[in-house]
C-alpha cells in the first residue's frame, strides 16, 4: 500500500511532534524548494528549521506521479489527451516532470467550465456503526460511490471510513493544493463533547442527533470535494473512495479541519506583518477580498440567528406538547360533555402541531443552519487562499531583493579581483534570476488559479443557496398546509359546543 | 423614559372573554379611553343608564386600578353578597418588563444600525400597546360583569364608583391591613380544607365541589403551559425578524445573482414574521387570556362554595347547640334564634349559589366556545396568509432561474 500523498502528511507529523506550530506551517507551505527561506523577513517565522531540502520536494510529487502510472493501468486515459470533460489543468507548477501530462494550453481553461455539466458521481455516507467500547470506541461510516467516470475502477464502490480518515484526507489535500490557490473544502469540525457521549454509549436522542449531524456533514464534505475538478482526480481522493484499507491518519489531533485553516491563516497573518506592503495592482483581488470579508460577517450573523431559531422552535415544540397534555387533562375534568370533547380535540391538534414544529426545526437546521456553517468554513478557506497569494508575492519580492544583493556583491567582487569567488557569485546570480522568474510565474499562476477558483466558487455558492433556500421555503409551505388541515378539522368541533 | 399612550377603545369588544352578558339599556358600562403614565394607568369609565339613581343619562369618570380593587373588595366583604360569585378583580397593570426592554433598547442604541433600532423600537412599542390594551380589556370586563349581575348592579358603591367625579381616595392597604389579609387567607385555606372534607347532603353541591377543585388546578396548569408555548412562539418570530434583516444586508452586498434572491426572501420573511407575531398575539388573546380569566373565576366560584360550606358548618353547629340547649333547658330561645339565623343564611346562600354556579357553567361554556372558534378561525386565516406569501415568493424565485 503506497502512502503517496501522505508523504507531505508524514513530514507534517514529524514537524508536529518536534517543533512549534509556526514551523509546522512552514513545513506544509514550503514544500517548494526554498533553501533561503530566511529571506522572509516575517518576525514569526524562524529561519532555522529550513535547511536545503532539495531531495524532498521532488520526492513528494514524484511519488504522486509514480503512483498514478504504476498502480492503476485503468488510469491511463488521464494521460492521454482525449477530451475528458472534468479535467482541469491540475498543474502543480513546481513539478517539472509532470508538466507535459497535466499541463493544458491556457486557452482551454475557459472551456472546461461548461464541460463540468457532465459531472456524474454520487456519493453517500451512511450506516454509522459503533466499533469498540468505552473511550476507544469510534464510529465507522459506509461511503458509497456510484459513478460512470472512467477514473474510477468500478461503477459502484463501498468502503468503511472513520472520522479521522476524513480529516486525514482534508489535511493531505490542503497541504497539496492550498498554496496553489485552490479552494479546498474543509472537513467537518471535531467535537469532543459530542463524540464522548457516543463513545460512552448513551443511546439518547442527543447522541443519535449528533451522529446524524456528523454523517450528513461528512457526506456534504465529500460531495464538495469531488465537485472540484482537480480534487476529483487526486489520487488521495480516489484512494479514499475506493481502497478497502486506508492507513490510519495519525495526529489528526493536530490537524483538524479548523486547525489546518487556523495554521495556514497564522502564516498569512505573519505575511501581513511584513514590512513590504503588497502593492495591489489588480483591483479585482482587493475588491474580491473585501466582498468575502463582508460575506463572512453577514453569514456568521445569519448563522447565529438561524441557530437561535432552531433552538426556539425546538422549545416551541416541547412547550406545545406540554400544553397539549395539559389541555387533555383540562378536557377530562370539564363536566360539560361537548366542551370536554372539544378540549380533547384541541389537545390532539396541539400534539400534531408540536410534531410539526419539531420537523420544521430539523428542516431549519439541516437545510439552512448547516449550509451556513459550511459556507462560513468555506469562506475561511477562500480567505486563506488569498493570503497564500500574498505569500507568493512576498516570496517573489524577496527573491528580487536577493537577486539585487547578489548583483551588488558580484559588482564588488569584480573590483576585488577574486576569480573563484566571482564565479560563485555569477552562479548565484543565475540561480536567483531563476528564482525570481519562478517567483513571478508562481505568483501569476496562483493569481490565475484564484480567479478561476473564485469564479467556480461563486457559481457553486449561487446554486447551493438557491437550491437550499427553495427547498427550505417548500418545507415552510408544507408546514402551513398541515396547519390548515389541522385547524380546519378542529373548527367544526369547536362550533359543535352547544 | 416616559411613555404616555392615549388610546380609544370603541372597537374593542368588552365581551372578549365573557359572552351573553345582557346588554340592556338600563345600564351600560365601558372604558372609553385610557392614559398610561409613568407609574399608573388612568381609565375613563363611561356609563350610559336610564336608571333613576343617576343624575344624568350619560357620564364619565376617571378611575385608577386601586379604585377597582376597592370596589371588588367591598363586594367580597359584604355579607349580603355571600351567595354570589364575585366577579374576579382585574390584575394590576404591569408594564415593568416592557418598560425595561424599552430602556435597554435606548441604552443599546449606539450598537445597532438605524434600521435595526427603529425596527426594534416599533416592536417594543407594539408590545407595550398590546399589554396596555389587555389591561384595559380586563378592567372593562370586571365592570361589565358587575353591571350585568342582577343584584350587584344595584350596589351603592358601584354607583359611586361610576358617578362620583372626584378621586375616591382609596389608598392601597397599609402593612397592617395586608398582614390581616394574609392571616385571613391562611385561616381561610385551613378552613377550606375542613369544609371540603365535609360531605354535602346535596348532590349538586357535592359534585360542584369535586369538579371545581380539580378544574381550578387543571386550568392553572393549562394557563401556565399556554403562556410558555406562546413565549416560545414570540421568540421564534423575533429570530425570523433578525434573519430577515441580515438577509437584506446580504442582498445589498452580494455581487452575484443572489442579491436579488436574498432581497426577495428577506421581504418574504419580513411579512411572514409579522404573521407569526400575530399568531402568537392571537393565541395569547383567545387562549391564554381565556384560561387566565377562568382561573380567576373558578377561584371566585370556589370562594362561594367555601362561604356556603362555612355557613353549613355554622348551621350544623347551631343545630347541635340548640339540641344541647333543649336538653339542658337553658338559653333555648337564644339558641333557637341563632339557629334560625344560621338556617336562613345557609338557605339564602345555597339558593343563589346554585343559580350562580349554573350561570358560571353557561358563561364558561359559551366563552370557551366563542374563543376556541375564534382561535381556530384566526389560526386558519394566518396559516392561509402565510401559505399564500410563501407560494407566491416561491413562484417568483423558481421562475427566476
Amino acid at each position: 500500500m503506497r502512502s503517496t500523498g501522505s508523504y507531505a502528511h508524514q513530514r507534517c507529523v514529524a514537524c508536529a511532534q518536534n517543533i512549534s506550530n509556526q514551523k509546522l506551517v512552514q513545513g506544509i507551505l514550503d514544500s517548494i524548494p526554498s533553501p533561503e527561506a530566511a529571506c522572509l523577513s516575517a518576525e514569526d517565522i524562524s529561519p532555522s528549521s529550513n535547511g536545503p531540502r532539495d531531495d524532498d520536494p521532488d520526492d513528494l510529487f514524484a511519488e504522486a506521479t509514480e503512483e498514478v502510472s504504476l498502480d492503476s493501468p485503468e488510469r491511463q486515459p488521464i494521460l492521454s489527451d482525449g477530451p475528458s470533460p472534468a479535467i482541469t489543468p491540475v498543474t502543480p507548477v513546481m513539478i517539472s516532470p509532470r508538466v507535459d501530462v497535466f499541463d493544458r494550453s491556457p486557452d482551454q481553461d475557459e472551456d472546461e467550465e461548461e464541460n463540468r455539466d457532465t459531472f456524474d458521481i454520487q456519493i453517500s455516507v451512511s450506516d454509522p456503526e459503533k466499533v469498540g467500547d468505552g473511550m476507544n470506541a469510534y464510529m465507522v461510516y459506509k461511503v458509497t460511490t456510484k459513478t460512470s467516470l472512467s477514473i474510477f475502477s468500478r461503477d459502484e464502490v463501498c468502503v468503511k471510513r472513520r472520522f479521522s480518515d476524513f480529516l486525514g484526507l482534508y489535511s493531505k489535500l490542503a497541504s497539496k493544493y492550498m498554496h496553489m490557490g485552490y479552494i479546498v473544502p474543509p472537513a467537518p469540525e471535531k467535537s469532543i463533547v459530542g463524540m464522548t457521549k457516543v463513545k460512552v454509549g448513551k443511546e439518547d436522542l442527543s447522541s443519535v442527533e449528533f451522529v446524524e449531524k456528523r454523517r450528513s456533514a461528512l457526506e456534504r464534505y465529500l460531495l464538495r470535494t469531488v465537485k472540484h475538478p482537480a480534487l476529483l482526480k487526486d489520487p488521495d481522493v480516489l484512494q479514499f473512495l475506493e481502497s478497502s484499507e486506508l492507513p490510519r491518519a495519525v495526529s489528526t489531533q493536530a490537524l483538524s479541519g479548523a486547525g489546518i485553516l487556523r495554521m495556514v491563516n497564522k502564516a498569512a497573518d505573519a505575511v501581513n506583518k511584513m514590512t513590504i506592503k503588497m502593492n495591489e495592482s489588480d483591483a479585482w483581488f482587493e475588491e474580491k477580498q473585501q466582498q468575502f470579508e463582508n460575506l463572512d460577517v453577514q453569514l456568521r450573523k445569519l448563522h447565529a440567528s438561524v441557530e437561535s431559531l432552531v433552538c426556539h422552535r425546538k422549545e416551541l415544540s416541547v412547550n406545545t406538547a406540554s400544553f397539549a397534555k395539559s389541555a387533555a387533562m383540562l378536557g377530562n375534568s370539564e363536566d360539560h360533555t361537548a366542551l370536554s370533547r372539544a378540549l380533547s380535540q384541541l389537545a390532539e391538534v396541539e400534539e400534531k402541531i408540536d410534531q410539526l414544529h419539531q420537523d420544521q426545526s430539523y428542516a431549519d437546521f439541516y437545510l439552512i443552519s448547516e449550509l451556513l456553517g459550511d459556507y462560513v468554513r468555506l469562506i475561511t478557506a477562500v480567505k486563506g487562499v488569498f493570503d497564500q497569494r500574498m505569500k507568493a508575492w512576498a516570496k517573489w519580492q524577496d527573491a528580487q531583493v536577493m537577486l539585487q544583493r547578489k548583483r551588488e556583491a558580484e559588482a564588488k567582487l569584480q573590483y576585488a579581483n577574486k576569480p573563484d569567488k566571482l564565479q560563485q557569485a555569477t552562479d548565484e546570480i543565475r540561480e536567483w534570476e531563476g528564482k525570481v522568474q519562478q517567483g513571478e510565474r508562481d505568483f501569476e499562476q496562483i493569481s490565475k488559479n484564484i480567479r478561476r477558483e473564485v469564479g467556480r466558487f461563486e457559481k457553486d455558492r449561487v446554486k447551493d443557496f438557491r437550491v437550499v433556500i427553495i427547498k427550505y421555503l417548500e418545507s415552510l409551505v408544507h408546514t402551513q398546509q398541515q396547519l390548515i388541515k389541522y385547524w380546519e378539522a378542529f373548527l367544526p368541533e369547536a362550533k359543535a359546543i352547544a | 423614559k416616559t411613555v404616555a399612550l392615549h388610546i380609544f377603545f370603541d372597537y374593542l369588544s368588552p365581551r372578549a372573554v365573557n359572552v351573553d352578558l345582557q346588554t340592556d339599556a338600563t345600564l351600560q358600562v365601558d372604558i372609553s379611553d385610557a392614559l398610561s403614565e409613568r407609574d399608573k394607568v388612568k381609565f375613563t369609565v363611561h356609563t350610559k343608564s336610564t336608571l333613576p339613581n343617576f343624575k344624568q343619562n350619560e357620564f364619565s369618570v376617571v378611575r385608577q386600578h386601586e379604585e377597582f380593587i376597592w370596589l371588588h373588595d367591598s363586594f367580597v366583604e359584604n355579607e349580603e353578597y355571600a351567595g354570589y360569585i364575585i366577579p374576579p378583580a382585574p390584575p394590576k397593570p404591569d408594564f415593568d418588563a416592557s418598560r425595561e426592554k424599552l430602556q435597554k433598547l435606548g441604552e443599546g442604541e449606539g450598537s445597532m444600525t438605524k434600521e435595526e433600532f427603529t425596527k426594534m423600537k416599533q416592536e417594543l412599542e407594539a408590545e407595550y400597546l398590546a399589554i396596555f390594551k389587555k389591561t384595559v380589556a380586563m378592567h372593562e370586563v370586571f365592570l361589565c360583569r358587575v353591571a350585568a349581575h342582577p343584584v350587584l348592579r344595584k350596589d351603592l358603591n358601584f354607583h359611586v364608583f361610576l358617578e362620583y367625579n372626584q378621586d375616591l381616595s382609596v389608598r392601597g392597604k397599609n402593612k397592617k391591613e395586608k398582614l390581616e389579609d394574609f392571616f385571613k387567607n391562611v385561616v381561610k385555606s385551613a378552613d377550606g380544607v375542613l369544609v371540603a372534607g365535609v360531605k354535602d347532603v346535596d348532590d349538586f353541591f357535592e359534585h360542584e365541589k369535586t369538579f371545581l377543585l380539580e378544574y381550578h388546578n387543571r386550568v392553572k396548569d393549562s394557563s401556565a403551559k399556554s403562556d410558555r408555548m406562546i413565549r416560545s412562539h414570540k421568540s421564534a418570530a423575533d429570530d425570523i425578524n433578525r434573519i430577515a434583516s441580515t438577509l437584506y444586508t446580504l442582498g445589498t452586498q452580494d455581487s452575484t445573482d443572489l442579491c436579488k434572491f436574498f432581497l426577495k426572501v428577506s421581504e418574504l420573511f419580513e411579512k411572514t414574521r409579522k404573521i407569526e407575531a400575530r399568531v402568537a398575539a392571537d393565541e395569547d388573546l383567545k387562549l391564554a387570556d381565556l384560561l387566565k380569566y377562568y382561573l380567576r373565576e373558578s377561584q371566585a366560584a370556589k370562594d362561594l362554595l367555601y362561604r356556603r360550606g362555612r355557613a353549613l358548618v355554622d348551621y350544623e353547629n347551631a343545630n347541635k347547640a340548640l339540641d344541647k340547649a333543649r336538653a339542658k333547658n337553658k338559653d333555648v330561645l337564644q339558641a333557637e334564634t341563632t339557629q334560625q339565623v344560621c338556617c336562613q343564611k345557609f338557605e339564602k346562600i345555597s339558593e343563589s349559589a346554585k343559580q350562580e354556579l349554573i350561570d358560571f357553567k353557561t358563561r364558561r361554556v359559551a366563552a370557551f366556545r366563542k374563543n376556541l372558534v375564534e382561535l381556530a378561525e384566526l389560526e386558519l386565516k394566518h396559516a392561509k396568509g402565510n401559505l399564500q406569501l410563501l407560494q407566491s415568493c416561491l413562484g417568483v424565485l423558481k421562475g427566476d432561474t
